[in-house]
């Protein structure tokens, strides 16, 4: 019995009239854990009920309190007939499970209904005691931590980092059981999530174990996903980067921690698979694409009888890029740390890390990016407790995927991912990762805490260049490239171009800033069945990863760009077609070198259209100088000659367009082992080329004061400041004619993408100057003639004074201002509020909401006005209390009940009643860190799975209505969440699986959501000295209010 | 080809404040759009009519949704879905309870009901208000009028906390909910040149002078109803001219005092007997609800109009009525001057606001 939950129903407020003849309600609430179930008393004709429950005692296994959530359902008691369900609220308990996250759930949580979505709230606590368990074959993982984090997160360090965890579980979907048909659409919807949630509960548990038995205490970079797969089942997957981390002590953390990505060290894993020969296919310009893996069936495999598999060509996409020979000291060396780094990785089956950004000096060289495809046609899942089928598919991709980074000569895979895109019974599964050499001294337990074994192991090169350097041999290269000396070191050899899934490492040189390139691409397809589909997809594949490489790379060219970061390439399957989506952040790596321009050519020499070939030349050409421009690309050239570099400085940029042509003819001087190299040409030679270079010349630039960017951090700015907006927005567009061509589509899309950007700069102008990060384009077919596109990114103000200056520090002076204001506004109000009444504060605090809101939250938020306007408008509150009589009630039996709650309410009721809403202000981010603030405690993941369906999609505002209103739920649910764990922000926030169904005919719509992220107290970074000395004294509670941002 | 959804949510709900004014003056999304183009928010950030139109059908969708916050303002503050700075709550409760001057001036003093309801779009199409923006301003008064009719206590602070409204705003309901409930008559031809600031210029001293929360706030009686007593007590004002020598006596102090001071002089001196029976007249008869209902007119009609037609000044009146109050203070026989104080107070400011073309 090693675990107690305890939940207590305080009370409700705002609920809905459900006896339409007194306008009122006689709610009582039921309290479901497992198969044990409590209700409260009604309470009789009342729209803001007191409960104020007894404490309800659920005696599990700790096994059961990582798989179920707690289930609050709302009822309308009726006499005669059937009660009448409200809405419900599912409390995920994992943060209560270890020690270090929150200590207690309590706040008013949003009463959710499938169908009427939000009807009123519910103020809730919820603690856990656990027991120590003396089981050494328990099946629980309590206390392993997960983050969605891609980086070793704030406030820990990593002693080490094991490796990769996976997990999938499957069930049957029980919308598609028989009984759905006899069932209302809202039970089915229910058992639906209800189901989601306990899957995923179950997977985090068996990660959790495969953590603890590796001999970490975390995952980093948790990414979970669900494949609803219809009539075969549901899947939950989920990958993540095992690591074990200690707490930074909170005195210590401002020293290592100043800056986004704090000090990190992640180690080991192994890497022995069989190295492939690939096929070389040489294209015209830098894609070299690798077909290791020729179309294959394998419907042979016993394993697999029943199902039809399709294994897709996949490319590695690096620069070129040709290797080793090149670093004359560094090359023994280089060997050494290879053989050392490749032991410590055999260990592991897979080499892959999830995460996206590092510490600096454990990424060595990055080879490019590797990615796999497979296409698979779906079979019902017989036994959901052997899932074997889908675990074997992955196990396919992630062999492949490892073969692919050992031909580059990488043996770790960095920034790895997974994802799916179902149609019908067809099925892509994708992987995609950047190849990677990593630092030995990462790999090895002992070696990482402490500089002490650093010096016997020379730094191989710069750091901020030496993840540049080309992990493969020159002499063997895995396919032809272009390769020159390193425009830092001088030493050694680099791409002219890479491509790259994680995040621009921050000891990375830049000229210039970033920006979001994308690549978009339609294909039709016939509609097919079966085998017939698959085959066709998956010969489709290799054809579109093809242009869309080859369209990042004009695009890349186009900015003046020789580098991407964060590449995501979507491929998602229709019924009649292909979308796939690239995107990634452009970036000018000063190490590599400069980026040729693009050549137009006719197909033949002389031809008529001679003068037309060279007007769009002309237009390229200035595109390129006036994004030259824009992105203030200078590369520093005094630099290179500051090296003192023994090659000769080439002067490749007095004209633009023969850079790199140039500059490698000098080279090769040197080096002769470099072929002749031609400039980067397209050939025009029918009108499709012509359509696909104007199709380039699309792209408008970013407005002024805007930039965007699809990484963490966006390159070329890091001053920014407190401005935050977090927002999603989905576009679906109808195909109305059906004789579409494949340009006509790809123009559409287009269009589609540039209006979705246009639309976000417009909406955020009041924001300028501004920068759209992590900026996360997902697109489906949900239907037929349907395109969705849904974005996700955080919109962030930054100090246009101070771009240039490349500092990690944080802004001091506004902190200060802030600091400042802050001082002002509680002395206003305390006399304010302590004259106009000290009783009502309290009272009001005490209706229990334990959400805090100090005053410190406004200021960041909103500025000082906002902080003025909240007293004012609290203060009308306030009085306007005093004045209904019943709308409070005194719950001291509530204090009395949580002692471990004390701390913090007193803290929180002092702060309240210095003004500012009853609402906590929680800020999401879907990145890792919140500018101008730390992040001083995670507690916990936040996972949430909702439905929403609707049979009245006019009455609701049809379907733009109808979603508006369910993603504004979902992101207050998120916010309720966060706040009744005591939190003020979420990180590295996404939105999963946005799928959205509907029949304007049955005047129905349907929609399912999955958001995950980081729960955390953050604190304004002026703050951390003196909120530092009181966490230090071990106050769990209190030190995180005062401060909170 | 054609967008068949599209939507944008933020974490912080984004609200344009010009988006918000069009919506409430109640433009349609392709008027609205309209206007926007024409107010150049196009040239920032390169917009294109598409994004315009996404925009404000994405900002009138969130003002939709916040109406029925916006119905009991104090929900605003303490709901969840939607995370919306407090100066932006403030900003949002204020314009939806802001109204036009010339719509309440064609409502004011009429009967909050159905019936006045539905004559909304012969007043829409008078004052050029969208019917759309009449229904909401009528709403709001019937919604403010319903909340503070059944409470105790003052009324301008009852409706401030209740709605969260500014000092300013909250007056002018309290003005509009005061004229509502007396159902003060004030669409006559004779009153159309006053203003609706008049009005509730008026209002608030009838409030804070005659009504029962006046005198003390602690009664259980609100401030909505004039005070029976004091009405009650007006009828021994007559004796002012009831009583000839007192009348004389009056008459003789007003113009010893006003001698010289003024040029229309001989003016006054003829017409004081009218004119004190007026206004006295008015005191009299105000225990009948009828003759309430036409305070304003009956001030016009006995005050205002004969001391225009002889073309009294605006000072003269001050001067006139200062000392018309003020001497009567000095007549022995004249007891009760609590009362004649109590209502020329509110008299005297009443016309003073009131008299002007």
């Amino acid at each position: 019995m090693p675990g107690k939950l305890k939940a207590k129903i305080v009370a409700g407020r705002h609920l809905p009239v459900m006896d339409r003849a007194s306008d009122l309600t006689d709610a009582f609430v039921e309290v479901k854990f497992g198969n044990t179930t409590f209700k409260t008393d009604v309470c009789p004709k009342s729209l803001n009920p007191q409960w104020n429950s007894e404490w309800f005692k659920f005696e599990v296994d700790d096994e059961d309190l990582q798989d179920e959530p707690l289930q609050i359902t709302v009822l309308d008691h009726d006499t005669y007939s059937a009660n009448d369900a409200i809405g419900k609220v599912y409390i995920d308990i994992d943060p209560l499970l270890y020690s270090e996250a929150a200590s207690v759930i309590s706040g008013w949580f949003p009463i959710y209904d499938t169908i009427h979505g939000i009807r009123g709230e519910i103020n809730v606590i919820v603690k856990v005691e656990l027991f120590n368990d003396l089981n050494r074959f328990r099946q629980s993982s309590c206390g392993v931590k997960f983050f969605c984090t891609t980086c070793i997160p704030q406030c820990y360090r990593a002693t080490l980092v094991h490796g990769f965890v996976e997990e999938l579980v499957v069930n049957e979907d029980p919308e598609y059981q028989w009984i759905d048909r006899i069932r209302t659409p809202r039970a089915s919807n229910e058992a639906r999530q209800r189901l989601i949630s306990l899957m995923s509960g179950e997977l985090q548990r068996k990660i959790g174990l495969k953590v603890l038995e590796m001999g970490g205490n975390a995952v980093v970079g948790y990414l979970q996903c669900f494949d609803l797969e219809g009539e075969s089942g549901l899947v939950v997957r989920a990958i993540g980067t095992a690591c074990t981390l200690d707490k930074l002590s909170s005195g210590s953390a401002p020293n290592t921690n100043t800056h986004m990505h704090p000090n990190t060290a992640p180690a080991s894993n192994a890497c022995n698979s069989p190295s492939k020969d690939g096929k070389e296919s040489p294209l015209a310009h830098g894609c070299r694409s690798t077909h290791n893996s020729p179309v294959h069936s394998v419907c042979s495999s016993q394993r697999l009888s029943q199902n039809f598999s399709v294994s897709v060509p996949t490319l590695i996409f690096t620069g070129m890029g040709s290797g080793g020979s090149a670093g004359k000291e560094a090359g023994p060396l280089r060997t050494l740390l290879r053989q050392q780094t490749q032991t410590a990785l055999e260990q592991r089956e897979f080499p892959f890390f999830t995460l996206t950004s590092f510490p600096p000096g454990f990424l060595l060289h990055v080879g490019g990016v590797v990615s796999a495809r497979s296409v698979k046609l779906l079979d019902r899942i017989h036994n959901p407790d052997e899932p074997e089928t889908r675990d074997a598919w992955w196990e396919e991709i992630r062999q492949e995927i490892k073969s692919h980074a050992r031909a580059l000569g990488c043996h770790a895979v960095v920034g790895y991912s997974e994802s799916t895109s179902i149609c019908e019974e067809v099925c892509i599964l994708s992987a995609s990762g950047t190849a990677a050499i990593l630092n030995p001294r990462y790999m090895r337990e002992g070696c990482l805490d402490i500089g002490c074994t650093d010096h016997r192991f020379e730094e191989p090169s710069p750091p901020n260049c030496g993840f540049c350097h080309i992990p493969y041999d020159e002499l063997n290269m895995p396919f032809p490239a272009q390769l020159t000396y390193c425009y830092h070191c001088r030493r050694q050899k680099v791409p002219d171009v890479l491509f790259t899934t994680i995040d621009l490492p921050s000891e990375a040189a830049v000229a210039g800033k970033g920006c979001l390139i994308q690549a978009r691409l339609c294909r039709l397809k016939k509609k097919a069945q079966g085998e017939a589909n698959a085959t066709a997809i998956s010969n489709l594949l290799p054809f579109m990863e093809y242009e869309l490489h080859t369209q990042l790379m004009n695009k890349l060219k186009l900015r003046s760009m020789n580098a991407l970061f964060g590449l995501h390439i979507q491929i998602s399957v229709g019924e009649n077609m292909l979308l796939g989506l690239a995107s990634a952040t452009g970036v000018y790596l000063t190490a590599l070198p400069a980026p040729g321009g693009i050549q137009i050519a006719g197909k033949t020499p002389g031809d008529l259209s001679s003068e037309h070939i060279s007007s769009i030349q002309k237009r390229i050409n200035d595109t390129i100088a006036v994004n030259k421009e824009l992105y203030q690309i200078n590369p520093p050239e005094l630099a290179e000659e500051g090296v003192g570099s023994p090659i000769p400085e080439p002067r490749h940029r007095s004209r633009l367009f023969r850079s790199h042509s140039e500059s490698s003819d000098e080279l090769s001087e040197l080096d002769l082992s470099h072929g002749k190299k031609d400039a980067f040409v397209l050939e025009i030679d029918d009108t499709d080329a012509v359509e696909d270079i104007h199709s380039l010349l699309i792209d408008a630039p970013p407005p002024t004061g805007f930039y965007s960017c699809n990484t963490e951090n966006m390159p070329g700015i890091s001053n920014w400041t407190s401005g935050v907006q977090m927002f999603t927005s989905v576009r679906v567009l109808r195909l109305s004619n059906a004789n579409l061509t494949n340009q006509g589509l790809n123009k559409i899309f287009t269009d589609l993408c540039e209006n979705l950007l246009k639309s976000f700069y417009f909406k955020l102008r009041s924001m300028i100057p501004c920068c759209l990060c992590h900026l996360n384009f997902t697109v489906a077919v949900p239907e037929e003639e349907l395109i969705q596109v849904t974005v996700t990114a955080v919109a962030m103000t930054y100090d246009k004074e101070q771009t240039q200056e490349k500092t990690a520090e944080k802004p001091v002076n506004k902190g200060s201002l802030e600091a400042e204001e802050q001082l002002q506004f509680p002395l206003e109000l305390c006399a304010d509020s302590s004259s106009s009444n000290i009783q009502t504060a309290s009272k009001i605090s005490g209706v229990g909401e334990s959400t805090n809101m100090s005053p410190r939250a406004a200021s960041v938020d909103y500025g000082s006005f906002a902080d003025r306007c909240s007293t004012w408008l609290e203060l009308l509150r306030l009085k306007a209390h005093t004045i209904r009589r019943g709308s409070v009630k005194t719950i001291s039996s509530l204090e009395r009940c949580s002692p471990l709650q004390e701390g913090r309410s007193r803290s929180l009721r002092s702060s309240r009643s210095f003004g500012g809403s009853s609402v906590t202000v929680v800020k999401m981010t879907p990145l890792s860190f919140l500018p101008g603030t730390r992040i001083i405690k995670y507690l916990g993941i936040i996972n949430m799975f909702f439905i929403r369906e609707t049979t009245s999609l006019r009455e609701e505002g049809g379907v733009s209505g109808f979603l508006h209103s369910f993603i504004a739920e979902v992101f207050a649910m998120v916010r309720a969440h966060v706040a009744a764990l005591g939190g003020n922000a979420v990180v590295s926030y996404s939105m999963k699986e946005c799928v959205f169904m509907e029949n304007p005919n049955k005047n129905q719509a349907q929609c399912l959501i999955n958001v995950s992220g980081d729960a955390v107290i953050c604190i304004s970074e002026t703050d951390q000295e003196s909120s530092a000395s009181t966490a230090n004294t071990g106050q769990t509670g209190g030190s995180e209010t005062d401060g909170a941002t | 080809m054609s967008v068949e959804l599209d939507v944008f949510v933020g974490n912080t709900t984004i609200m344009d404040e010009e988006v918000y004014q069009l919506w409430l003056d109640g433009y349609t999304v392709n008027d609205a759009v309209k206007v926007r183009m024409e107010g150049g928010v196009m040239d920032e950030c390169e917009a294109s009519k598409d994004v315009l139109l996404s925009d404000t059908m994405d900002q009138y969708r969130t003002f939709q949704m916040c109406e029925r916050l916006l119905h009991s303002p104090a929900k605003l503050a303490n709901q969840l879905l939607f995370q919306i700075p407090p100066h932006r709550q403030i900003m949002l409760i204020e314009r939806y309870y802001a109204f036009d001057d010339t719509f309440v001036r064609e409502v004011l003093g009429k009967k909050l009901s159905k019936g006045t309801k539905k004559d909304l779009d012969d007043i829409s199409a008078k004052t050029s208000v969208t019917l759309k923006s009449c229904r909401r301003q009528f709403d709001n008064f019937k919604r403010v009028f319903k909340v503070v009719e059944e409470l105790k206590g003052p009324l301008v602070e009852n409706i401030r906390q209740h709605f969260l409204l500014s000092d300013k705003l909250a007056r002018d309901y309290a003005a509009i909910v005061f004229f509502a409930n007396n159902r003060f008559e004030t669409g006559k031809r004779k009153l159309q040149y006053l203003s609706f600031q008049d009005f509730a210029f008026c209002a608030g001293q009838l409030i804070s002078n005659w009504t029962v929360g006046a005198v003390d706030n602690m009664v259980e009686d609100m401030d909505v109803d004039l005070d029976k007593e004091f009405l009650q007590e007006l009828k021994e004002l007559k004796i002012l001219i009831t009583d000839k020598d007192l009348l004389d006596q009056h008459k003789s102090l007003v113009c010893t005092a006003l001698r010289g001071k003024t040029k229309v002089f001989i003016e006054m001196e003829g017409s004081f007997k009218n004119l004190s029976r007026g206004l006295i007249n008015i005191a009299a008869k105000l225990t009948n609800t009828k003759d309430v209902r036409d305070f304003f007119i009956d001030l016009v009609e006995k005050f205002i109009e004969p001391c225009r037609s002889d073309r009294w000044s605006a000072a003269d009146m001050k001067l006139y009525l200062t000392h018309y109050t003020n001497s009567a203070h000095i007549l022995d026989t004249f007891k009760h001057q609590v009362v004649w104080d109590r209502y020329m107070g509110v008299v005297k400011s009443c016309i003073f606001k009131m008299y002007h073309d």
